[in-house]
């Protein structure tokens, strides 16, 4: 047998590059030709009045400066907007550098084509713009009132749409309590350590423009740069070779920059490159995460929900690359793993004149989470009964699946939950965290601390289609060579891909060499987000090297003269089963696959036209048959599956300083089958570890200008090892019945309860509402007193 | 206009000494990874707070994005590719990284395996207090410190195992 390595915590094969510091990410490529630097907008609101740029040319090095009226053929256009929806009433997209007018502080205003980034900046002081400034619209409320970000928008609404399931007014009417609260959460941001970056070669003898850039989707930015420069997609090739972190964030595209520098290759033919400082990341990349929600519920003596409506304002900046995908997850994952009889949801997407928002790392669903969370803990202290008891009384149990939820999906699809079972999931974080030891626990707390508990559970999306796409080939030295469209940003693809391959085709992992997101490799592809990679490609790679197995048998079958049923592959040998010594290497297939009239090597004789196999009455190349053991493989799900967990965490807080300290933070988590253990762990520490830093560390923090006060990591307070603590984790396996693995997403699920688990467990502590996130010190100091006068 | 005065610079990194022509404004960081291509060295941040462009300069953990090249002529610096030898076997705490899962998408690494290096050359038994402390300038987005610090840790048993 061939060692079988999926479920195994096999080291991963990306490490010896990147800790020998030979990665290849984009800000790595070439250095003789020209940087781009951007001269940004430092209003919030204004309109141009004019752009010098004359004295910046005379700066030695500099190549070209260029302003929006500069710009040729299709550059003068809006960006694409990538997802159109049909509450999508009023989307608008940035144009590539401002035309007349700026709707937030790090728009793209000049750009700036010089020999390096310091001639650059050289340059950028010394173009002139004049702006005529005008009110900001900053924050939920400044949305909904008179000013306005673009003048053909009436209210600032991007979008308003309604899901609804059964009959919510009614059931509420009907309900014996109801409860009505008022939640909200600020914004934070990707923050990947690599920021964005492009770099474009023109090569004006073979015409191709070859961009290596730091994305999550190579494909379409390929595509997209195409469409833009109006050149075929056969000159366009772009790959990611290593990306620093992605997190929502660099699936956005095409970047101005993206644009630009390709454009500039071209019209300069030198490379271009563009590097994005952390600066320019706080201001000009995009943000995530402001939400404000009324949410009533109605519910029974018991505490069964019987009816759920939520209102909720979505502020998505300046802009809408990304349509109103962020807050339809919030709507349609709001539900959980709770039954919802009648549900009704309503969000407006806003308008206001800051950083645009896009899906980062969980994707609205922490919203979502917190929602549903914090209305169940509501009616249990309402109710006093206990948070654990109230979330089994409500859950979808285990002989319900296919669960159907009654709306749609961010696929487009219809949201039904294919497999899962959160009572144990509930039970296990529950024995983990010693739930009902916990009264005791709380007795011993040490004076000056207030000690609380909490649970949370969440359910999220994940593997959406449309589809990915891998190939396999066996070359003929025995190496098998994967390829899938999607790109990597860190979540180990090389690694777990290879596994999958090992497996399905029979051969040695270390005989798997995969590469993504490169468009000379496999050209298409959807991309990386969603916690879509493992399952989507996953698969994908499975199928192709089922279709590569198949073809190695039939051809070992001929030459072994053995009937193909009785034939296996192990150790990347086909044989009889059972019986190694009639066998033949895969290697040595690969040879026979595809039909020579020149040798390369000795092995290679074999499948030369003098070599005598094969029947004389056919051609070499059977009608059907395709030379080469190779294959494409592709997976395309009717709809999404759904990945599940529970949360637990146990914290004290300082009285004097307000400060939270977690004591211990559990989590259950199920992802199906597990491909690596060690990988899944891993995602799910850094997930929690970005969870806890939106819950008590991070916010985007604007003032009423709308400038962004803390875009540095100086006043941004993006977390160190010294706050984020050690994470226990178990595992359910409840695999998906809708892929042939049986895996669901594991991408983005640390992230997603946290917010919600930190606020129930402070609750707990404090014994006041919360309902705000982040909860940091000197605002929890000031609920306090507030809380304290309310009581007097 | 604007032309800037260039120096001759003499950079000693891992035990090889290099010219280069730049002005004095040139950071370190842009030094390596620009004139020297030595691209292993990242800079996240520009500001100094992210520690992803950390290099030893004298053995001591510096951050390359403050620090001008023309002010470390003829000191010692060493970078992430000077830990081990091309295609060499792994320094102790490039081993550990590996093996306890210490990365994720790489661009904070050659940050953290300088400074666990500068940690675990002066100290082989660290207290997990020392290791905190050592680590507590470099920001890293995808693993939640936890595998990192599992990784220092480790790297120090296989030092403290090599020499018995």
């Amino acid at each position: 047998m061939t060692t079988q390595s999926f479920g195994k915590a096999i080291r991963r094969t990306e490490d010896d590059r990147l800790i020998r510091g030979h990665g290849s990410f984009t800000d790595d490529a070439g250095s003789a030709g020209l940087s781009l630097t951007m001269i940004r907008s430092p209003y919030a609101n204004a309109r141009i009045l004019s752009i010098d740029v004359s004295e910046a040319w005379d700066v030695e090095g500099v190549q070209a400066v260029l302003t929006y009226n500069d710009l040729p053929g299709r550059l003068v256009e809006p960006l694409p907007l990538l997802i159109p929806h049909p509450s999508l009433v009023a989307p608008r997209t940035q144009y590539i550098l401002a035309k007349e007018h700026v709707r937030y502080v790090g728009e793209a205003v000049v750009a700036i084509f010089a020999t390096d980034r310091y001639v650059g900046e050289d340059a950028a002081e010394r173009v002139i713009v004049e702006y005529e400034p005008r009110e900001a619209v900053v924050g939920i409320d400044a949305a909904l009132g008179p000013n306005l970000v673009h003048d053909d928008v009436p209210g600032n609404v991007a979008a308003d749409h309604v899901e609804h399931v059964g009959n919510v007014d009614q059931a509420l009417v009907g309900a014996p309590h109801v409860l009505e609260l008022d939640l909200d959460m600020e914004r934070s941001m990707g923050s990947s350590l690599e920021g964005r970056a492009s770099h474009a070669t023109w090569d004006r003898h073979s015409r191709k423009l070859r961009i290596q850039n730091a994305t999550q989707t190579p494909t379409s930015v390929r595509f997209a740069v195409a469409n833009i420069l109006e050149i075929p997609d056969e000159q366009v090739e772009v790959f990611a070779i290593d990306v620093g972190g992605g997190f929502g964030t660099k699936v956005i595209h095409p970047w101005p920059e993206d644009i630009l520098t390709a454009w500039g290759a071209i019209e300069y033919e030198r490379p271009v490159k563009f590097t994005e400082d952390r600066v320019e990341h706080f201001i000009s990349s995009s943000h995530e995460r402001a939400q404000r929600h009324q949410i009533k519920v109605g519910f029974d003596d018991e505490g069964r929900i019987l009816g759920l409506d939520v209102d909720f304002v979505h502020d998505n900046g300046a802009y809408t690359p990304y349509g109103m995908i962020a807050p339809l997850i919030t709507a349609t994952q709001l539900p959980g793993p709770y039954k919802l009889p009648n549900y009704r949801v309503r969000f407006r997407s806003v308008y206001t004149n800051t950083v645009q928002v896009t899906p980062y790392r969980g994707a609205a669903r922490p919203h979502a989470v917190f929602s549903m969370e914090r209305t169940i803990d509501r009616i249990a202290a309402f109710l006093d009964i206990d948070r654990a008891e109230l979330r089994r009384r409500n859950f979808i149990q285990p002989d319900e699946f296919p669960y159907d939820l009654g709306m749609i999906f961010q696929d487009g699809r219809p949201a039904i939950y294919d497999s899962g079972n959160y009572p144990e999931l509930l039970e296990k974080v529950l024995a983990m965290i010693d739930w009902d030891g916990f009264p005791e626990r709380r007795s011993q707390t040490p004076s000056g601390r207030r000690r609380g508990i909490g649970v949370a559970c969440y359910v999220e999306g994940t593997g959406l289609g449309p589809y990915e796409g891998g190939h396999v080939r066996v070359e003929t030295g025995g190496k098998v060579q994967v390829s899938t469209g999607l790109a990597s940003s860190g979540q180990g693809h090389h690694t777990v891909f290879a596994q999958i391959v090992a497996d399905e085709l029979g051969v040695p992992f270390e005989d798997v060499e995969v590469v993504t997101g490169d468009t000379r490799r496999f050209q298409y592809a959807v991309g990386t987000f969603a916690s879509r990679a493992a399952v989507m490609s996953g698969n994908a790679v499975a199928e192709a090297a089922r279709l590569v197995k198949e073809k190695a048998i039939q051809i070992a079958a001929e030459a072994l003269e053995a009937n193909p049923d009785d034939l296996e592959i192990v150790d990347a040998q086909v044989q009889v089963k059972g019986t190694p010594a009639r066998g033949i290497p895969l290697a040595q297939v690969a040879v026979l696959a595809n039909p020579l009239r020149y040798s390369f090597s000795e092995a290679a004789r074999a499948a030369t036209q003098f070599a005598g196999a094969g029947d004389l009455d056919e051609p070499p190349i059977k009608p059907g048959e395709d030379p080469g053991l190779e294959a494409a493989g592709w997976y395309s799900p009717v709809r999404a599956t759904f990945a599940s967990g529970a949360h637990a965490v146990e914290v004290e807080v300082d009285t004097a300083t307000s400060e939270v300290e977690i004591l211990r933070y559990c989590v259950v988590h199920d992802c199906g089958r597990l491909i690596n253990p060690l990988i899944v762990e891993g995602q799910i520490h850094g997930g929690v570890a970005q969870g806890i830093a939106g819950a008590l560390y991070e916010k985007m923090a604007y003032d009423e200008d709308g400038n962004l006060q803390n875009a540095s990591f100086m006043d941004f307070l993006m977390p160190y090892c010294t706050e984020i603590p050690e994470v226990e984790i178990d595992h359910l396996e409840t695999p998906s019945p809708l892929n042939p693995l049986g895996i669901k997403g594991a991408g983005e699920a640390g992230v997603i309860p946290v917010s919600a688990v930190i606020a129930a467990a402070v609750e707990d502590a404090e014994g006041f509402q919360i309902n705000h996130m982040p909860l940091f010190p000197s605002e929890l100091h000031e609920m306090r007193l507030m809380n304290a006068e309310v009581s007097e | 206009m604007n032309t800037e005065e260039s120096y001759e610079i003499r950079l000693k990194v891992n035990g090889k000494t290099q010219q280069i022509t730049a002005p004095a404004r040139r950071l370190l960081s842009d030094a390596l990874r620009g004139e020297l291509g030595l691209t292993g060295t990242h800079v996240g941040c520009e500001h100094g707070v992210c520690g992803c462009c950390t290099v030893l300069v004298d053995g001591a953990p510096v951050r390359s994005c403050l620090t001008f090249a023309v002010a470390v002529q003829d000191r010692e610096i060493r970078t992430v590719e000077g830990l081990a030898a091309d295609g060499g076997e792994l320094h102790p705490v490039q081993e550990a990284f590996k093996e306890c899962h210490g990365l994720q998408c790489g661009f904070c690494t050659p940050g953290f395996l300088m400074t666990a290096c500068a940690l675990i050359e002066q100290n082989d038994d660290p207290t997990e207090e020392e290791i905190t402390e050592a680590i507590a300038g470099n920001l890293c987005r995808c693993t939640g410190y936890q595998n990192i610090r599992a990784a220092v840790r480790y790297a120090a048993e296989i030092v403290r195992s090599d020499k018995t």
